[in-house]
């Protein structure tokens, strides 16, 4: 546990005079699972594009497997948020895994054993071997984000970074895919960030928690963020966090434009 | 065609040696036209380009009009009218929505400008007629030098652009992350779209470069949705409608090309959309359900 895969330094992320957050120090070791909390417009997604080399930082540094960090890197595998897949997209789950191992390539794909025998597995290891030579824009929303999953691992990254891999799925689907994050770090010692606005699904496999809010944040482990006095301080305002059955429910987080947006998610009747 | 009344009409005004080098011409310019068309409309149909090819080729029509009055090249008036339109709309239209708005302000502007051009145009009719609707009997051989050079130009960006192309065409967020160029490209891809467009200016006409350049692709995908046979199967298309339709333009005196061109290309389409709905009904969907339900359960017994 001891691999540092990713390590912010002192990092700061501001646009214009708005800091999003400053003075992030976060260390995520090799097989670690860290959840990213906070509500839209915290800079869980500029962290994201800082670390992909996409949004420099104002201040502080990124190192991924002890390498400051550049567009493109071959160290991180990157699960997108989900969007729509249009059906007549002429990819077939294949296809689309095959690019995360070499789409960025110039010139024209030739058909190799070696290659096909990684999208193969990667496939496998997911559980999409079966609709593997389906069109995309055909496949359900839960499909889509296995093989989306699958598209990340294939070239068998250091670093997993996932942003909201789980909105719009379904229950059932949230519990695979996270389960299958979940195996993964678990099989090959990746490490694991995890961009989500609720924690209940990734609750099981999560070791730390980072909590975005307001310019500030936590660190530490779920009990220790998640809990009334550190958001009541976080936040600057008095919040209820209660466990039941097995789920954390968080009550009393102030109001914010966002919330209109957290509603749609049923499974929950407050916000982690 | 097989009139042999038309064909003595044919060879009352040309003799036979020059009506074989203009079939010759004709053909070769029509088969290049079909690869360079149906590969780029591969590209076309991923980016949801088709307007921006009507567009660009209204512009494309006023460049050669102006041209032609002006007494200067039809070719390198086709070519700057439709390299400005695609640089104008991939500088100002990023987004889809700005994109149509820009392109649908565009293009009878561009209209406007050619009909003007042609109206002040004293030469000859066929001239006139020629740019809106095709003329591929008048390739000549400079012309068709400078079609072939332009097609292999863009065939050979096309090929090494290939899959950073496709990626930012399929996945903009994540090509980017993996360190494809995604802004670069889109000018550039904007770039040997205008290329292809003036070509097919010439050859099908302003009005119907879209059957060239977007039913081909657009028909292969309704069959398939293997990112190598989409290509291969809309080269295919698009030189069967180009050959085809120079083929035919044979068997008459007074009908331009085009209306053969584009009839070929539509019930292609036509025919691909039916396979297409039929698979869809019987064969994709019936295998997704299938494949979704047993793989959610076989994983669900193991989380």
């Amino acid at each position: 546990m001891s691999d540092s895969v990713l390590r912010l330094t002192g990092a700061a992320l501001g646009y214009g005079r708005r800091t999003l957050w400053s003075g992030l120090d976060l260390d995520v070791a090799a097989r670690e699972f860290v959840a990213v909390l906070g509500a839209n417009g915290s800079g869980k997604t500029s962290l994201i594009r800082a670390i992909l080399g996409l949004q420099p930082l104002s201040a502080g540094r990124v190192e991924v497997a002890y390498r400051p960090v550049r567009r493109g890197s071959e160290d991180i595998g990157y699960v997108p948020q989900q969007r729509r897949i249009d059906p007549l997209t002429p990819l077939r789950a294949r296809d689309v895994v095959g690019q995360g191992l070499d789409g960025h390539h110039w010139g024209i794909s030739l058909p190799r054993p070696d290659r096909r025998a990684k999208v193969d597995a990667a496939l496998h290891a997911v559980g999409a071997g079966e609709y593997a030579h389906m069109p995309i824009g055909l496949l359900s929303g839960g499909e889509q984000q296995r093989v989306r999953i699958a598209q990340a691992l294939v070239a068998d990254p250091p670093l997993l970074l996932c942003d909201e891999p789980l909105l719009s799925l379904d229950l059932p689907s949230q519990r695979i895919v996270t389960s299958l994050v979940d195996r993964r770090r678990r099989e090959r010692d990746t490490a694991v960030l995890f961009v989500t606005h609720e924690i209940n699904p990734v609750l099981p496999y999560v070791d730390r928690v980072l909590y975005l809010a307001g310019g500030r944040f936590r660190i530490g482990t779920v009990d220790e963020v998640l809990n009334s006095a550190t958001l009541s301080e976080l936040f600057d305002a008095p919040i209820e966090v209660v466990h039941v059955g097995g789920r954390i429910l968080v009550a009393g987080i102030p109001d914010t434009p966002e919330q209109a947006h957290h509603d749609h998610h049923h499974d929950d009747t407050a916000i982690a | 065609m097989s009139d042999p009344s038309i064909w003595q009409q044919i060879f009352d005004f040309t003799d036979y040696g020059e009506l074989l080098a203009l079939v010759h011409n004709s053909l070769v310019a029509g088969a290049v036209l079909g690869v360079v068309g149906g590969l780029i409309s591969t590209f076309v149909m991923m980016r949801d380009l088709p307007f921006a090819v009507h567009g660009t080729s209204e512009l494309s029509f006023a460049g050669a009009a102006g041209f032609l009055l002006a007494g200067a090249s039809v070719v390198a008036g086709a070519i700057t009218g439709s390299i400005v339109a695609a640089l104008l709309i991939g500088a100002l239209g990023s987004r889809a929505r700005d994109r149509n708005s820009i392109i649908g302000v565009l293009m009878p502007f561009g209209l406007g400008l050619g009909v003007l051009f042609l109206s002040l145009y004293k030469g000859r009719a066929a001239n006139k007629f020629g740019l809106l609707f095709g003329q591929i009997a008048a390739v000549d051989t400079p012309r068709l030098t400078a079609l072939v050079v332009t097609s292999a130009v863009v065939v050979v960006a096309l090929l090494v652009l290939w899959r950073p192309l496709t990626f930012a065409s399929t996945d903009p967020e994540l090509a980017e992350a993996r360190g494809v160029p995604v802004r670069l490209l889109s000018p550039v891809f904007m770039l040997l779209l205008g290329l292809t467009v003036a070509m097919s200016v010439q050859v099908v006409g302003a009005l119907l470069a879209l059957s060239v350049i977007c039913t081909p692709a657009a028909a292969a995908m309704r069959v398939t949705a293997s990112p190598a046979l989409v290509p291969i199967l809309s080269v295919a298309f698009a030189v069967t409608a180009t050959v085809g339709g120079t083929l035919l333009e044979l068997g008459s005196l007074n009908i331009p090309i085009s209306p053969y061109v584009t009839t070929i290309s539509f019930l292609i389409y036509v025919v691909c959309r039916m396979i297409g709905n039929v698979r869809t009904t019987r064969g994709w969907s019936a295998r997704a359900g299938a494949a979704a339900s047993s793989a959610e359960l076989a994983l669900e017994g193991r989380a």
